[in-house]
């Protein structure tokens, strides 16, 4: 049996392969372990034989959870492909009312936040306990970062009235935003001239005066041929034409609010899941301030980055997805 | 690291002769908080149990009621929540933990050699996850019991007045507890087994738990964002599934099936394992074709994932993805057979021991040929949009999720008793009621194929007169199966007082949760075991001993 259990945690490195662990570990790691405590170490659980074997298990747990993670987003990227094939004008649409300055922002913290999660895991092999902790410090700060602009992206909708379902009340119109006019200034400008020639006609019906509701008309000069530019942004976004909710006058796309449905959903999925990233590495902070990581033992800070780069990488998704859409 | 001696220190002293699992600490709390496989094992156990008396009194009561047609004990929306509760509680709360989670995690690490599973901690979040989800689906039973069937069928679920909320997030909560056990499982299987134990010398109870969990880590998630998509539907209309607001309802569909197509081979691969055990020892000859049996469970998981559009021949998808989806239908029957095929041989020429588990096994061998044919009938396009949503359809299903994964649930728990309890069962109770459950679910469901192919359809309260005289029939095995199931648990509970002591090895086994006492040692092994031959060999070194009433290596023979 003694020879069998040597063989086994020698071999062990090999078997496992994971290219960054194995430098750290290695055979010479047993006599340490055997020395410090009555089983193995202080942070060896009693099941496990070797270190190498407790952090080969938690290496594969993490992917396996990962795996989950991703199928479970799956669910909800599947969903937005179907009703984006479905209804491509509601997204249009709505993606003018995010602010894609702020969401790049975000996208520039997690990266960095990222790179430190990585460098942490470094830090902790390396026994560098000062530059982990502050490695983390960044990774939380950053998260915390993500976390505040996001709360400003949702204050700014909820008070725009850009909800799901039968709270989505919109205040403004989609060509009346800086984002759509800068983009597309002759559609903005022709979306308002239809507006206004549309209220001309309804005060005219109102007030029957014939000849001066005409008049109106004629002056915003309406029955002049619409030229592309000014069109087909707007049957795009389904302002205009068949997709549109209301036939007599620029308005929105039918179920506009659908984006915001989804936009909520995935957002607020993928925020719970930075909550739970900053909960992580709040206790990781706790534990490296203790000193409790080194060569040996630095499982956690590498499980735990590995799941900041999945949250990561769900938002490098999720951006262009949600606000970089033409 | 590398340290045989002080693994041995550790686990020699705390598990002298009397000192086992069961009474190693004391009180409530060591139970609830418990990190051991074995008792997170045993409580799982109870639960599901308990679940599925539950699941089977609404069983009852809906058979009850279609005694006659129209109005017989309850009204027909009671009768809607009433097939609803037992379907999702046996589906979610009784057959997907059944095997894995409760006979799975106290037997798999002992047959791997293992101290434990791999994360004990995440073992016990998933018990309490699964305790948590329960009560969830209570608290729709207390509110206003759901009554859109177990399958959450949108625009249905997201307009009904009942309490859908409740017991949907209630499958959430369970989905995320079968996930733990399956990446539990895998990464035990993976990184604890001990020196000698390569893959293929992995009993096959193991291989079947494998894919049964690369399953329900791969299917499982989607089925919980399915259920998170459709409360949020319910609750703030975001038109996914909505058609009025553009949506899809038989996207909900797809995503459904998705999972729940893979989940019932999540109810019936780790079947296949507990028949892949006991037909061995009982027939006293090595399994035929391990590798074969072993294998094809991972074929069935992986085909699994890409037939979930036979459940949807009549949604209205092309005609092209249906016949896709009936072709890789049809090619799950032959990994399945393979592994029929490989246990009859394995009987052929045995020294065939009826005992209570075998017995279970057989009625298992039986059952599940019927049930699975009559699935390759169902994937045949036309021939299922005659029979879709019939009671051919209820019969099917019940053949192999009752028929299958209950009957083999039932042979393991008869199997291991002895391993998990400490005492033998009273072996000819046992075989009394293994009869009245085969004879019960025969008369309670062959009916219904013909029943189904004569037009009546499933989940209605109503029927034509003509119908009456099989339903009765239904009925009345109905009542021989819940007969069964209560003489079961009445001799189950009396011997785990006065039940006979139980040597270590009663089946003479040998696989290596035999070699281990009954019950086992709080560390599972006194020495941790190196292996050197495969799950099934050596069944000629063992020898039956009269004074134990079990079986012990023979004398002579020095290996194992």
């Amino acid at each position: 049996m003694s020879e069998s259990t040597s063989e086994s945690a020698t071999s062990a490195p090999k078997k496992g392969g994971h290219g960054a662990a194995a430098p750290a570990h290695g055979g010479h790691d047993a006599h340490d372990a055997h020395g410090a405590h009555g089983h193995g170490g202080p942070h060896l659980a009693h099941h496990f034989d070797t270190y190498q074997q407790q952090f080969d298990a938690g290496k594969l747990g993490i992917w396996l959870f990962l795996l989950t993670e991703v199928l479970f987003f799956s669910g909800l990227f599947c969903a937005y492909t179907v009703y984006r094939g479905m209804h491509p004008e509601v997204f249009v649409y709505a993606h003018y009312f995010l602010n894609t300055t702020m969401g790049a922002i975000n996208t520039c913290v997690l990266l960095i936040s990222s790179l430190t999660a990585a460098w942490a895991v470094r830090n902790a092999q390396l026994a560098q306990r000062k530059l982990l902790v502050l490695n983390i410090l960044i990774t939380i700060a950053c998260a915390c970062t993500f976390m505040v602009v996001k709360f400003f992206e949702y204050e700014h909708k909820f008070h725009d009235g850009l909800l799901p379902g039968p709270a989505f009340h919109p205040t403004e119109q989609v060509w009346e935003l800086e984002t759509f006019k800068h983009k597309h200034p002759e559609a903005a400008e022709y979306a308002e001239k239809l507006t206004k020639a549309a209220e001309a006609k309804d005060a005219a019906k109102a007030a029957p005066a014939p000849a001066a509701a005409g008049a109106a008309v004629a002056e915003t000069g309406v029955f002049e041929r619409p030229t592309e530019e000014q069109l087909e942004p707007l049957i795009k976004a389904g302002v205009l034409g068949p997709t549109a909710e209301d036939q007599t006058r620029p308005s929105k796309p039918r179920n506009a609010h659908v984006f915001f449905g989804i936009y909520f959903f995935m957002t607020g999925l993928h925020g719970i899941h930075v909550l739970g990233g900053i909960g992580v590495f709040i206790w990781l902070l706790l534990r490296a301030n203790k000193g409790e990581f080194g060569p040996k033992y630095f499982g956690p800070i590498d499980y735990a980055a590995l799941y900041w780069h999945l949250v990561d990488l769900i938002w490098i998704y999720l951006f262009p997805l949600l606000y970089l859409i033409h | 690291m590398a340290s045989p001696s002080a693994t041995a220190d550790v686990v020699a002293p705390r598990s002298s002769g009397s000192d086992n699992y069961l009474t190693h600490d004391k009180g409530v709390l060591s139970w609830i908080f418990t990190l051991d496989h074995k008792r997170i094992g045993v409580m799982y156990l109870c639960s599901v149990l308990t679940a599925f008396a539950l699941g089977g009194f609404f069983a009852l009561l809906v058979r009850t009621e279609l005694l006659t047609p129209g109005h017989t004990i309850m009204d027909h929306d009671t009768y809607n929540q009433m097939f609803t509760l037992h379907g999702a509680i046996m589906v979610f709360l009784v057959i997907i933990p059944g095997i894995p989670a409760a006979l799975g995690n106290i037997i798999m690490p002992l047959q791997l050699g293992a101290k434990d599973v791999a994360f004990p901690r995440m073992n016990l979040a998933s018990y309490h996850l699964w305790i948590v989800g329960a009560l969830f689906m209570l608290t729709s039973l207390a509110i206003n019991a759901v009554d859109t069937g177990w399958t959450f069928y949108t625009p249905y679920s997201t307009t009904t007045s009942t309490a859908v909320v409740p017991a949907a997030f209630g499958a959430f909560i369970l989905g995320f507890s079968s996930i733990f056990t399956g990446l539990n499982f895998i990464v035990t299987m993976h990184k604890m087994r001990p020196p000698g134990m390569t893959w293929f010398r992995l009993p096959l109870f193991c291989w079947a738990l494998y894919s049964t969990a690369l399953i329900q880590v791969l299917a499982t998630p989607v089925i919980g964002i399915t259920l998170l998509m459709m409360i949020i539907e319910r609750t703030v209309h975001i038109g996914i599934f909505d058609p009025t607001l553009g949506g899809d309802p038989v996207l909900f569909q797809h995503f459904f099936w998705f999972y729940s197509h893979p989940a019932v081979y999540i109810m019936i691969v780790p079947a296949f394992g507990v028949i892949g055990e006991i037909i061995p020892v009982f027939s006293r000859k090595r399994i035929f074709g391990y590798k074969f049996i072993a294998i094809s469970s991972l074929a069935i998981a992986f085909l699994g994932f890409l037939v979930w559009g036979h459940h949807m021949f009549v949604s209205g998808q092309s005609v092209l993805a249906g016949t896709i989806f009936s072709a890789i239908t049809f090619l799950i029957a032959i990994p399945t057979a393979i592994k029929v095929f490989n246990w009859i041989t394995t009987m052929y020429k045995g020294v065939i021991h009826l005992d209570t588990p075998m017995l279970y096994a057989l009625a298992f061998l039986w059952v599940f040929t019927i049930g699975g044919l009559t699935g390759v009938f169902l994937a045949v396009m036309s021939v299922d949009v005659h029979l879709h949503d019939t009671y051919f359809v209820v019969a099917h299903f019940h053949y192999v999720m009752m028929g299958g994964a209950i009957t083999a649930f039932m042979g393991g728990l008869h199997y291991w008793w002895p391993k998990f309890t400490g005492k033998m069962y009273p072996e000819k109770a046992g075989r009394f009621g293994a009869a009245l459950v085969f004879i019960g679910l025969n008369v309670t469901f062959f009916p219904q194929f013909i029943l189904g192919s004569r037009g009546m359809p499933r989940r209605y309260y109503n029927y034509l007169p003509e119908f009456q005289s099989l339903h009765v029939l239904s009925t009345l095995g109905a009542y021989t199966l819940g007969i069964g199931f209560i003489l079961t648990a009445i001799y189950l509970f009396k011997s785990l007082k006065t039940g006979k002591t139980s040597p270590a090895n009663p089946w003479g086994g040998a696989t290596l949760e035999w070699q281990c006492s009954s019950p086992p040692p709080y560390y599972n092994f006194h020495k941790a075991p190196v292996v050197s031959a495969g799950p099934y060999d050596g069944y000629e070194n063992l020898m039956y001993d009269e004074a134990i009433g079990g079986y012990i290596p023979r004398k002579s023979s020095t290996s194992t």
